[in-house]
C-alpha cells in the first residue's frame, strides 16, 4: 500500500500553545514556533514535511486550529 | 493524487474562540458534540442549556439555540424547554460541581423520570471556574484548594459516581463513562455521545455520557501531564464503561 501523504494547517493566533497536538502525533511532525502569537502563546507549527494525514492532531486539538489534508501539498516557497 | 481536507473544524460550532484555559479537555468535548450535531443534521433544531461552570459561556460557542441556566438546574430547564416543544433535540453541558453537588437532585429525578434529553457531564474531579476547591468527584488524596492536605473519607466522604447511581434508573436510556485523553478514546467518545442524542431522538429516554476531563491549570499541571494523571488515577476510581444502551445500532 502506497504511504498516505498530507499535510496540515494550524491557525497560529487561535493556537494557545498547549502542545497536545505534538503529543499525538505518531510521526513527530508538529513542533512549537519560536514566535509568539497576539495571546503571547508559541503555537505549534507544522516542520513542513512527513504528514501522514492520520487526524490524531486534529482530534486532540482542544481550541480546533488544525485543518488535515490528504494529498501532496502544491509547492510553496513559504513554510505556512 | 488530488487534495482533499480530511479534517477540519465542525459546522454547528460558532467560530468563536474557546474561553479556556489551553490544553483543557472542554474544548475537545465540544468540538465533539458539535460534530455529531452536523453528523445527526439537527443544527436548526438543537437547543443547548449551558451550566455555570467553566462553560458557562458555552452557548456562545455553539451555533445552535441555547441559554444558561442557574447553577446545578440545567435539566430542569431543559426539562421544560422539551416538554413545551418536544419536536426539538435538547441538550444539557454540566461540570461535576455542577451535575454532581448543587444539581444532584434535578439530575436524579430527570434521569428517572426519563426525560428526553442528552446530558454531556464533564467530570474535571474540581470546582474548575471558582479556583479548584474540592468537588464530590475529587479523588482521595487528591489536592485542591479546599484539601491542601489531600482529600480524606472521614473528613470529606467519597467520590461519587453519578453514572453508576444513575446506571440504577429505568429511564435511562443511554450511558456511558468515557475518556477524551488519546485519539482512540476521542474516537470513542464521539460514538457515545451519538447515542446519547440517539436515545433522545428516537424517543427511547435520557442519554448522559460522562467524560473524564482534565483541568490542566488546577491540578497544577501541563496539559500533556494532566492527560497522563487522568488516565493513570482518575480512571482508576471512575472506570471507563458503556452502562446502558437502549438504542441499539
Ligand atoms: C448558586 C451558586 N452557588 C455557587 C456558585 C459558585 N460556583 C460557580 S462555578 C461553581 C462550580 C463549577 O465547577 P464544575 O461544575 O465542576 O465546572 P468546571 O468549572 O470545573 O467546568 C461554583 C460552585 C454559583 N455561581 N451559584
Ligand atoms: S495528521 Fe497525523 S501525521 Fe499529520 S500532523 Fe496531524 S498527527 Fe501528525
Ligand atoms: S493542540 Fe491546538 S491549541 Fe494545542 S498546541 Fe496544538 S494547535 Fe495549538
Ligand atoms: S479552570 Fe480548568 S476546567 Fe476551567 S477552563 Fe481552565 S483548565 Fe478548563
Amino acid at each position: 500500500m502506497a504511504k498516505v501523504e498530507g499535510y496540515i494547517e494550524i491557525d497560529a493566533e487561535r493556537c494557545k500553545g498547549c502542545g497536545l497536538c505534538i503529543n499525538a502525533c505518531p510521526v513527530n511532525v508538529i513542533e512549537f514556533s519560536e514566535d509568539f502569537n497576539s495571546k503571547g502563546y508559541h503555537p505549534a507549527r507544522y516542520k513542513g514535511e512527513g504528514c501522514i494525514a492520520c487526524g490524531f492532531c486534529y482530534l486532540s486539538c482542544p481550541d480546533v486550529c488544525i485543518t488535515v489534508f490528504r494529498g501532496a501539498r502544491k509547492k510553496s516557497p513559504v513554510n505556512v | 493524487m488530488e487534495v482533499r481536507v480530511a479534517f477540519s473544524g465542525p459546522k454547528s460550532l460558532s467560530g468563536k474562540e474557546f474561553t479556556y484555559c489551553p490544553g483543557c479537555h472542554h474544548g475537545i468535548i465540544h468540538r465533539l458534540v458539535a460534530e455529531v450535531i452536523d453528523e445527526l443534521g439537527i443544527q436548526e433544531k438543537t437547543i443547548m442549556v449551558a451550566p455555570v461552570g467553566c462553560s458557562v459561556f458555552a452557548y456562545e460557542f455553539f451555533d445552535v439555540d441555547g441559554t444558561v441556566a442557574p447553577h446545578g438546574r440545567a435539566l430542569a430547564v431543559a426539562t421544560g424547554m422539551k416538554r413545551a416543544l418536544p419536536d426539538r433535540v435538547v441538550f444539557t453541558y454540566q461540570g461535576d460541581g455542577d451535575l454532581a453537588a448543587i444539581g444532584t437532585a434535578e439530575t436524579v429525578h430527570a434521569a428517572n423520570r426519563g426525560e428526553k434529553l442528552t446530558t454531556i457531564f464533564v467530570n474535571n474531579a474540581v470546582y474548575g471556574m471558582t479556583g479548584g476547591q474540592m468537588a464530590p468527584t475529587t479523588l482521595l488524596g487528591q489536592k485542591t484548594t479546599t484539601t491542601p492536605y489531600g482529600r480524606r473519607a472521614e473528613n470529606d466522604g467519597y467520590p461519587i459516581h453519578m453514572s453508576e447511581i444513575l446506571s440504577t434508573m429505568r429511564g435511562v436510556a443511554y450511558l456511558e463513562r468515557v475518556t477524551v485523553s488519546t485519539p482512540q478514546d476521542i474516537r470513542n467518545a464521539k460514538k457515545a455521545i451519538k447515542k446519547a442524542f440517539l436515545a433522545q431522538i428516537k424517543n427511547i429516554g435520557f442519554g448522559l455520557v460522562e467524560v473524564l476531563s482534565t483541568c490542566p491549570t488546577n491540578w497544577g499541571m501541563t496539559p500533556v501531564e494532566a492527560q497522563q494523571w487522568l488516565l493513570e488515577n482518575m480512571t482508576k476510581e471512575f472506570p471507563p464503561k458503556l452502562f446502558i444502551d437502549r438504542v441499539g445500532d
